[in-house]
């Protein structure tokens, strides 16, 4: 009877983490998805300074704030309590996330529209930073001895989930209006729709109680008075803070990232596939992908953490190429024959404020039924005469191929196999960081090393790899498309052999309270 | 196996060095590009990502050399 309510405790323990840090998660992946529509509202390429206000957005809140709120909030989380703190993140998300659905737009306010979204994105940073470590520290703490990567797990699914949520939340709002109506304010919807998500998560979470470890140790007088310096002042500490970041922490960023984003721009930018068949790929990959979280995590309560993390990691190291190879090959026009009786070539002309524009649309057929379609608009000035000879007229060009049935599911299969990948490696890490530090420091000792390898080293993987990838072009080789995986199958190299040395069983199970 | 970690004490410290000259040799040029991303980008590695990884990969490095890593020194004295 005992182990049904403590088993039915667990569920509503799980519940109430998971579903605030799925909430965050998906707060945080709107901004990323909106980002054209964020940026033609609030920071016009036109204006210099605003867009300077995009670039601190993008790469302040992704990579350099995050661990920022770690610290914040873990050492709240370590001297006042798990449950207040993950709800203060909480509703630090859930506010910022809203306020953004209700800046005005450049035009009208100016430049206090993109300082305000600036502000607003990096609390938003702030309390993803804090969000993490609090929900699965308070999970955790309430599981039992030989069940917390399963439990775990949960908190782990919630990302995966988040981002499926927020792809799903834009594509209602977006196909339940005109394109105008969307436009005009309809992308404020999927900000706004934040504040009664978090409400609900806010009100379960409240009825929770705090962590029966933290709960304990604060009845003892045992928590720390100073956690940041208990965590990286003190040897015996930082050595396992460093051990984490090098060994599991960096590996899983750069191995989920990859899976996650790396594998979306590829497809969207190097293989020119059709956006729309890009989120569906994404979003089927991800809901076939997103069960293994838990399987993997009940699995390193049988056999070990180490072991479920080094499958990932090496499995990762020696599949990224052929995949992506895999993947680029799917769409290489050069390898399919070209149906040219059945092109087609049309050309429009679109009036503008100030100028006239044609814009010319050509599709392509492929016999393995592959399309790809090529939109040209060139400016025609406001005389209207053609000036198609003139290449600087040429405002912008577009491709998109749309990839037969076979192709896409054979695309789905090879992102599923990148996020089961993701899964290997992410699934054990929330329970194997919980182990390896004490009750009184584990929200700072957790976040920290989990933000900086996660946020700051897997928030780089797209940088790097576009730096690797033009390199290679440069230097004309024809592989150049898989090159910018170095930068995650080395990191994940270096992260498997640290684990494979450093890591030991007694380490994993250092503190099981 | 304590051996074989101090041993990689050394790999690892080397490697701290060979990292500080790849992110130099990457942010750089961003950091000094003149384009607005190129500054926050090359900001970004330079004062951020290499101080963490050079200084990390050091110190984890040294603790390895001095057997912060062995077996008996799992649990805190």
């Amino acid at each position: 009877m005992d182990k049904q309510k403590n088993k039915s405790n667990m569920w509503g323990v799980v519940g109430a983490s998971a579903s605030g840090t799925l909430i965050e998660w998906y707060d945080f992946f709107i901004f990323g998805s909106m980002a054209s529509i964020l940026s033609e509202k609030f920071f016009p390429h036109t204006n210099p300074s605003a867009a300077f206000l995009s670039i601190l957005a993008t790469f302040g809140a992704g990579f350099v704030v995050r661990p920022f709120g770690g610290i914040i909030f873990g050492r709240l989380g370590d001297m006042i309590g798990r449950k207040y703190t993950f709800m203060v993140t909480l509703l630090l998300m859930g506010v910022s996330t809203c306020l953004i659905g209700l800046v005005p737009e450049y035009e009208t306010i100016g430049y206090l529209a993109p300082l305000l979204v600036l502000l607003l994105r990096l609390l938003q940073g702030l309390a993803l930073g804090g969000e993490y470590g609090g929900a699965a520290t308070y999970v955790a703490e309430h599981s039992k001895k030989g069940t917390r990567g399963f439990w775990t797990s949960w908190i782990q699914t919630s990302a995966s989930i988040g981002m499926l949520i927020s792809l799903a939340v834009i594509f209602i709002t977006r196909h339940s209006m005109s394109p105008e109506n969307f436009d005009a304010w309809g992308w404020r919807i999927p900000f706004w729709a934040s504040i009664f998500m978090i409400y609900i998560s806010y009100v379960i979470r409240r009825r929770m109680s705090e962590s029966p470890a933290f709960a304990k140790a604060k009845s003892e007088g045992a928590t720390s008075k100073n956690p940041l310096k208990e965590s990286f002042g003190n040897r015996y500490n930082l050595k396992f803070v460093l051990l984490a970041l090098f060994g599991p922490v960096i590996a899983q960023g750069v191995v989920w990232y990859t899976g996650h984003f790396y594998a979306m721009n590829f497809m969207e930018n190097t293989m020119a596939v059709d956006s729309g068949q890009v989120i569906t790929i994404m979003a089927v990959a991800l809901l076939l992908g997103s069960p293994f979280y838990t399987l993997f995590g009940w699995l390193s309560d049988k056999i070990g953490r180490k072991l479920v993390l080094m499958a990932g990691m090496l499995l990762a190291i020696l599949c990224f190429r052929p995949i992506y190879k895999s993947m680029y090959e799917t769409t290489d026009l050069t390898k399919k024959t070209e149906l040219t009786s059945k092109s087609t070539a049309t050309a429009e002309l679109y009036q503008t404020e100030s100028t006239l524009d044609s814009i010319y649309t050509t599709q392509k057929f492929y016999d393995d039924g592959t399309v790809l379609k090529e939109v040209t608009t060139v400016d025609l000035g406001q005389s209207g005469a053609s000036k198609m000879e003139e290449d600087k007229k040429i405002v912008s060009t577009t491709k998109a191929i749309t990839v037969p049935s076979s192709a896409k599911w054979k695309l789905i299969f090879l992102v599923f196999i990148q996020i089961v990948f993701g899964t290997l490696t992410y699934s054990p890490l929330a329970a194997f960081l919980v182990e390896l530090f004490p009750v009184r420091i584990r929200y700072t000792s957790f976040s920290v090393p989990y933000n900086v390898g996660i946020g700051i080293m897997g928030g780089l993987l797209p940088a790097v790899s576009v730096f690797l990838v033009t390199n290679a072009r440069k230097m004309g080789d024809p592989a150049f498309y898989l090159q910018g995986l170095w930068y995650p199958i080395v990191l994940a190299a270096i992260s498997l052999l640290i684990t494979m040395i450093y890591i030991t069983k007694k380490m994993t199970a250092l503190h099981t309270e | 196996m304590n051996a074989l970690r101090r041993i990689f004490g050394v790999i690892w410290i080397l490697f701290a060095i060979v990292c500080a000259y790849f992110l130099s040799t990457f942010g750089v040029p961003k950091f000094t590009s003149g384009t607005r991303e190129g500054i926050v980008f090359g900001i970004i590695i330079l004062f951020i990502l290499m101080p963490l990884t050079v200084a990390g990969l050091a110190v984890f490095g040294y603790y390895s050399i001095m057997g912060e890593y062995d077996e008996n020194k799992m649990i805190e004295k």
